[in-house]
C-alpha cells in the first residue's frame, strides 16, 4: 500500500481567547477532524506551531503530550466513550487516575462536583448501560469538566442525540461558558453553530470563514419552543 | 501512588470480566495442579519403592548362578547348580565386608495341618537369615545352628501361613504341621511384614534349615543362591566386588572367561527402580509443562483478544492523558494478578487433588515443596510472558486510531 501524502490543513492561522465558545464547522474532509486532533494534542502539526495556554506544542515528546491532555484539555467524543460496566463517579475519576498529584478524595469530590454540574446528582452510581443517550454524554462531559481544562474540546458531541437532548447539551455548554469555560465545538451542523459566539468554518484544508455570531440562539430558550414530546 | 491507580485500574477490568477472567485463569489452574499432582504421585512411588527396598535389608547382597555354558549351550539361570556349599563356606571364611550370610533353597508345596491345607513356599536358610532380611519373631524362636547341621525338622513360619493353618486362638508353636508330606515341629512365628513393591505377601513363608530343605524336600546338594549382608549399605558396592573375587577364585575362572554367578547388591536395585520411575516422573512432568504451556497460551490469547477488544477504552485512556507505559503497565498487571491468582488456585487444587488420590486410591504421594515453587515460577513466568506482547502492542496504539475503532 503506497502511502501518499496528504496536505489536510494549508495556512491556518487563528486563536482562540480564554472564554469563547467557538464552532468549528466544515463538511467531511475538510480537514476539521485533523485540526481537532492536533487542537487536543492527540497530533503534531508537520509545520507551523501551536500554543496552549502559553506552552508550545510542537517541542513535546509523547508523554509531554500526554501529560497536556490530562491536565489542560477535556475532550467529548460523538460516541461518549464511557467505559462500560461502570459507574457514573468511577467514568468520571479516570482522568483524574492518570494524574498522581491528586488523591482519592480529591479525585472522588471533583467527580461528584462534576457530575452535579451537568445534572447527573441522581446518577452518581448508574452505568452507562442503565443511563439515556443524553445523561451518557452528560456524563462524558463531567468527565471533560473533572481535570478543570484549559478548553474543552468537543468532536460533534450532539451528533447522536435527537434534537431535543442536542438543545439540552448545548444549554449545558451555554451554562459552562458563562461560568468561564473555554469551548471548542466540531460540528457540521448549521443551528448548532447558531448556539456559539464564533463559527470557523474550513474547506479542504483552508479557512474559508472566521466571523463573530451576532446573534448567538439560547437553547434553553430554542429549547421551550419545541413541541412537546408525545409519551 | 500512580502504580496504586493502575493496580485499581487493572483489578477493575479483571473483576467486570468476571468470566473472562475465569477462562483465563483456567488453563493456569489446570496446568498448576497437574504439575503438582503428578510430581506428587511420581515422587510419591519412588520414595515408597525406595522404603520397600530398605525394608528388606538395603545392605543385602545376592548371590546367584548366572548364565552358564555347558558344552556350548546356554543354560538357564534358574537351573544351574553352579553355586555349592563350598562357596558358601568360603565367602563366611573369606570376606571382611559381610557380617551375616546364608544360602538359600526354596520349594513349593503343600503345607497341612490337620484338616487346614496351605499351598506356600518353603525356604532352606541358616539363623542368620533373619538378620539378612529385617526379620522379626513375633512368637517362639529361631532354629539355631546346631539344628541346622542335625538337619532338624523344625520350622519357623510366617503370618500368612499361620493364619490358614492355625484359628487364631490356637498357638501354633510347638505343633506339627507337614510340608510335601514331610513333618516339621513349628518353633517360632514371624512378625508381619506385609507385601513388598512387586505385590508379593512376603508373610506366605516357612523358614527352615537348609539341610533339612535340601534332603527331606528337594534331594538336591547345591544351593540355588546365596544372600548375605555387607557391613553397611555404603560398603555394599565393595563387598560385591569382593564377594566376585572369592568366587572368581573358587570357581577356577581365568581372566577374561564369563563368570557363572551373579552377585548384586540392593544398591544396584535402588537404582535399576530409581532410573525407571525417574523416567515416569519425567513423562509426568512432560505432560504437565504441556499443561502448562497451553495455560499460558491461553492467557496469550484472551489478553490479545481482550486487547483488540478494548481498542478504544485504550484510545479513551491515552486521550485523557494516559501514557504508553501506564497502557503496558496495566494490561501487564492484568497478566500477572490473572496468573498469580491462577497459580494458587492451583497449588491449593493440586494439593487437594493429591490427598484426595492418596486417601482414595491408596496411591503413595509426596508433595515436594520444590515441585510447589516450580510450578508456581512457571506459572507466573508465562503470564507474564503472554501477557507481555498483547500489552505491548496495547501501549503503541495510536490515540486517534484507537478512538475511531469499530
Amino acid at each position: 500500500m503506497g502511502q501518499e501524502t496528504v496536505e489536510a490543513l494549508r495556512d491556518v492561522s487563528f486563536s482562540i481567547a480564554e472564554g469563547e465558545f467557538v464552532t468549528i464547522m466544515g463538511s467531511s474532509g475538510s480537514g476539521k477532524s485533523t485540526l481537532l486532533n492536533i487542537l487536543g494534542c492527540l497530533d503534531q502539526p508537520t509545520s507551523g506551531s501551536y500554543e496552549i495556554d502559553g506552552l508550545n506544542v510542537k517541542d513535546q515528546k509523547p508523554n509531554g503530550l500526554a501529560k497536556i491532555r490530562n491536565e489542560k484539555i477535556g475532550f467529548i467524543f460523538q460516541s461518549y466513550n464511557l467505559l462500560p460496566r461502570t459507574s457514573a463517579i468511577e467514568n468520571v475519576e479516570l482522568p483524574l487516575l492518570y494524574n498522581s498529584a491528586i488523591s482519592k478524595d480529591i479525585r472522588r469530590r471533583r467527580a461528584i462536583d462534576a457530575l452535579i454540574r451537568v445534572g447527573l446528582e441522581e446518577r452518581l452510581h448508574h452505568t452507562p448501560a442503565q443511563l439515556s443517550g443524553g445523561q451518557q454524554q452528560r456524563v462524558a462531559i463531567a468527565r471533560s469538566l473533572v481535570n478543570d481544562p484549559v478548553v474543552i474540546l468537543a468532536d460533534e458531541a450532539t451528533g447522536n442525540l435527537d434534537t431535543r437532548t442536542s438543545y439540552e447539551i448545548m444549554a449545558l455548554f451555554q451554562e459552562l461558558n458563562i461560568s468561564g469555560k473555554t469551548i471548542v465545538f466540531v460540528t457540521h451542523e448549521q443551528d448548532i453553530a447558531n448556539f456559539s459566539a464564533r463559527t470557523i468554518e474550513l474547506k479542504d484544508g483552508n479557512i474559508i470563514r472566521n466571523v463573530q455570531n451576532h446573534d448567538i440562539m439560547l437553547a434553553a430558550e430554542e429549547l421551550e419552543s419545541l413541541p412537546k414530546e408525545n409519551i | 501512588m500512580k502504580i496504586l491507580n493502575l493496580l485499581r485500574i487493572a483489578w477493575k477490568a479483571i473483576i467486570l470480566n468476571k468470566m473472562r477472567t475465569f477462562l483465563t485463569m483456567l488453563g493456569v489452574i489446570i496446568g498448576v495442579a497437574a504439575v503438582i499432582t503428578m510430581l506428587a504421585i511420581g515422587e510419591g512411588s519412588t520414595q515408597s519403592i525406595k522404603e520397600e527396598i530398605s525394608g528388606m535389608g538395603s545392605n543385602m547382597i545376592t548371590i546367584s548362578p548366572g548364565a552358564g555354558m555347558q558344552g556350548g549351550v546356554r543354560t538357564d539361570p534358574g537351573q544351574m547348580q553352579s553355586l555349592k556349599l563350598s562357596d558358601y563356606h568360603a565367602i563366611k571364611e573369606k570376606s571382611s565386608l559381610i557380617t551375616h550370610i546364608s544360602p538359600q533353597v526354596s520349594g513349593n508345596g503343600q503345607a497341612i495341618n490337620g484338616a487346614e491345607n496351605w499351598p506356600t513356599s518353603i525356604y532352606g536358610v541358616t539363623p542368620e537369615y533373619l538378620n539378612i532380611r529385617v526379620l522379626e519373631l513375633e512368637d517362639g524362636s529361631m532354629f539355631t545352628d546346631a539344628e541346622v547341621k542335625a538337619s532338624s525338622k523344625v520350622a519357623v513360619i510366617g503370618q500368612t501361613v499361620r493364619e490358614n493353618l492355625f484359628s487364631t486362638e490356637e498357638d501354633p508353636i510347638g505343633k506339627m504341621i507337614r510340608f510335601n508330606k514331610i513333618p516339621f515341629r513349628i518353633i517360632g512365628v514371624l512378625s508381619p511384614k506385609g507385601e513388598n513393591t512387586f505385590g508379593q505377601d512376603q508373610d506366605d513363608v516357612i523358614l527352615a534349615p537348609y539341610t533339612t530343605v535340601q534332603k527331606r524336600i528337594l534331594g538336591i546338594n547345591y544351593v540355588q543362591s546365596i544372600v548375605a549382608s555387607a557391613i553397611s549399605e555404603e560398603k555394599a558396592p565393595e563387598a560385591v566386588n569382593e564377594t566376585y573375587s572369592i568366587l572368581r577364585k573358587e570357581h577356577n575362572i581365568l581372566t577374561g572367561e564369563e563368570d557363572d554367578f551373579n552377585v548384586f547388591s540392593m544398591d544396584e536395585l535402588i537404582s535399576m527402580f530409581n532410573s525407571t520411575s525417574e523416567i515416569m516422573t519425567a513423562l509426568l512432568v512432560a505432560i504437565a509443562g504441556i499443561a502448562l504451556l497451553i495455560g499460558g497460551i491461553g492467557i496469550m490469547n484472551i489478553m490479545y483478544v481482550s486487547v483488540k477488544e478494548r481498542t478504544r477504552e485504550i484510545g479513551l485512556r491515552l486521550a485523557v492523558g494516559g501514557q504508553s507505559m501506564d497502557i503496558l503497565v496495566q494490561f501487564l498487571i492484568e497478566a500477572i494478578l490473572i496468573s498469580v491468582t491462577g497459580g494458587l488456585i492451583g497449588v491449593s487444587l493440586g494439593i487437594t487433588a493429591t490427598l484426595l488420590i492418596e486417601h482414595f486410591l491408596n496411591w503413595p504421594t509426596s508433595i515436594t515443596a520444590t515441585s510447589i515453587i516450580i510450578s508456581f515460577t512457571v506459572c507466573a513466568f508465562t503470564g507474564i510472558f503472554f501477557g507481555w506482547y498483547p500489552a505491548k502492542k496495547a501501549s503503541g496504539l495510536d490515540p486517534i486510531v484507537a478512538l475511531r475503532y469499530e
